[in-house]
């Protein structure tokens, strides 16, 4: 049932050695067989049913932002295995297959961008790394974006992916909730907007901390969203859980969050957002919004 | 046994005791510690969530705040407390008291008891996660004293979202952990009867909390544990509560909110 390797797809990205060489893609969902360079040009979303496919942190800080503009911060700092967790394989092994598959040292990558004209603080959590799971040094991460936004008055942009805390570091890991949701309550309290992108899946310790405390949330269409896992709530309560629990519409439904949209129209959404909610004179929102209804054609956004 | 096998052994044992049926709860401690407890109900919302309870207290000659999850001891409770596994209305009516307690300026004391977070369809469709979070957020910037107490199990996001505080202090045989060991077994292992090695790679007891420097300090229960004499275990949990507040109040506002967020802000900090 959990297939992780055919959610992902690998669009053009600016990093060498990330992403997988795939001839055909089989969407789990409609189990059409897709040509990647038309998945591609989709923006990694089925051309047939419109399956949002899983996006490495590369791909999706290409696709969002202008081309060129992202300077990531932090690049070296690695998660630790403080405990000496062994489960089925030591935690630091862990840690080095998961840096050897991903090009990356964390789950998180962060730094500073332009996107439609906006400079804004962009933290992007990466599922291929360990579930996006968050641990000290995620949380070390994302707290720093977070407080980089407020020091430098910029808006916060935090792209979710991730099952949630990371066990292998136990309550350090835990920890990192409170300590994300600490700075989200200061820049909340100066005054400078956050917004919250969830995509499939975010779940756990990660919604019930930064994930859901943006301004405004955003949500990818099917993006799963919740804290426990449906086989976690079957197995301790026995009940029949409705069509769609968990996705982001079934969360718009229920008033969790503002918006379900799909990921051709983000840019523009986003752009929206940024022109209301950090207007500049670089950036006068209403010219930059005619334009971008004359132009909204399917992809702006994607770079090389 | 190996060296090994036998460390697993004594922390699970640990676990068993933090679980023990016949462990004192919230209110035995509540009812020991302090005098005119008024529990107020509801988070004005939706309903009326009994697996966390709360509202103002004397302690000695100020009034506090009770923020408490609640375990029940004989089958009608347990099933009426839900097992102490709070819905989001458990969270939002502790949010309700922590505003209040910012408003009279009642330093708040909260007591960590659950396996988790109810994981229940109703429960996500209110939102556990979004007020979980909302909690945090709430809890880090209170403009009051705040004291944590683990008296038995803290399981994951579900105890920390009553749980943000100036200190942390765990009953000798109280554990908290990221998840509870059966999930982790489960989840990494892929088989739940290696809960016991789970247990040990958690680093879940009050001894090893403080020892990573999330803990305080920890409170002595009397011998095989606080289940032999609750009087004891409040005697001395209400001794450390009375002094750790007495410290919390001599610390101006502004510098007890930075502290607290400092505290949380270098766990994990890589300078
Ligand atoms: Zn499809």
């Amino acid at each position: 049932m959990f297939r992780p390797k055919t959610r992902y797809v690998a669009l053009p990205s600016p990093r060498a050695g990330v992403g997988e060489e795939i001839d055909r893609l089989i969407c789990p969902k409609c189990d059409t067989s897709l040509e990647p360079a038309r998945l591609t040009a989709a923006l990694g979303v089925c051309y047939r049913c419109g399956y949002h496919f899983r996006l490495r942190a590369p791909e999706r800080i290409a696709m969002l932002v202008e081309p060129g503009s992202f300077r990531e911060e932090d690049q070296a700092i690695t998660a630790t295995d403080v405990l000496g967790f062994t489960d089925s394989q030591p935690y630091a092994k862990r840690i080095e297959q998961s840096r050897a598959t991903t090009g990356a040292n964390e789950a998180v990558t962060w730094g500073e961008a332009t996107l439609a004209g906006h400079r804004l603080v962009l933290v992007v959590l990466d599922f291929a790394f360990m579930g996006g799971s968050m641990g000290a040094a995620t949380g070390e991460k994302i707290t720093n974006g977070i407080e980089r936004a407020g020091q430098s008055r910029l808006p916060l942009l935090i792209v979710s992916a991730s099952g949630g805390a990371r066990m292998q570091e136990g309550m350090l890991a835990l920890m990192q909730l409170a300590k994300t949701s600490a700075a989200l309550g200061r820049l909340a309290a100066a005054g400078v907007p956050y917004i919250s992108l969830l995509t499939d899946p975010t779940m756990g310790g990660v919604t019930a901390s930064f994930a859901s405390l943006g301004d405004v949330i955003i949500a990818e269409p099917g993006a799963m969203i919740g804290f426990a896992g449906a086989r976690v709530i079957q197995q301790a309560t026995y009940e029949t859980l409705p069509d769609g629990f968990q996705t982001a519409e079934f969360l718009l439904a229920h008033g969790m969050i503002d918006l379900v949209v799909p990921r051709q129209e983000l840019p523009a959404v986003l752009r929206q957002l940024l022109d209301l909610y950090a207007p500049t004179a670089a950036a006068p929102g209403l010219q930059l919004q005619r334009q971008a209804k004359k132009t909204a054609a399917p992809a702006p956004a994607v770079t090389r | 046994m190996s060296d090994n096998g036998s460390v697993a052994a004594a922390t699970w044992e640990q676990v068993e005791l933090a679980r023990h049926p016949d462990r004192p709860y919230a209110l035995d401690y509540v009812h020991a510690i302090f005098s005119n407890f008024l529990e107020l109900h509801g988070d004005r919302v939706f309903g009326d969530d009994h697996a966390i309870i709360g509202g103002p207290a004397s302690f000695d000659s100020r009034t506090i705040m009770v923020i408490a999850q609640q375990k029940g001891r004989s089958t009608s409770e347990r099933a009426m407390r839900n097992f102490g596994m709070a819905n989001p209305e458990g969270y939002r009516k502790a949010l309700r008291l922590v505003r209040q307690a910012e408003r009279f300026k009642f330093p708040i004391v909260a007591f960590v008891d659950t396996s988790g977070a109810f994981p229940g369809a109703g429960a996500e469709e209110r939102g556990i996660a979004w007020a979980i979070a909302e909690n945090l957020v709430a809890l880090s910037a209170a403009r009051v004293p705040i004291l944590t107490l683990v008296i038995g199990e803290g399981g994951s996001g579900g105890a920390l979202g009553i749980g943000v505080g100036d200190r942390l202090l765990m009953m000798e045989h109280s554990i908290y952990s990221v998840a509870m060991p059966e999930a982790c077994a489960s989840i990494l292992w892929r088989d739940i009867a290696r809960k016991v090695e789970a247990a040990e790679a958690l680093k879940l007891t009050a001894a090893d909390l403080k020892r990573l420097g999330l803990a305080d300090e920890i409170i002595p229960e009397p011998p095989g544990g606080a289940q032999n004499d609750y009087g004891q275990a409040a005697d001395a949990a209400g001794a450390a509560l009375r002094r750790h507040l007495k410290s919390l109040e001599a610390i101006a506002t502004d510098r007890l909110v930075e502290e607290r967020y400092q505290r949380y802000r270098r766990i994990g900090a890589t300078s």
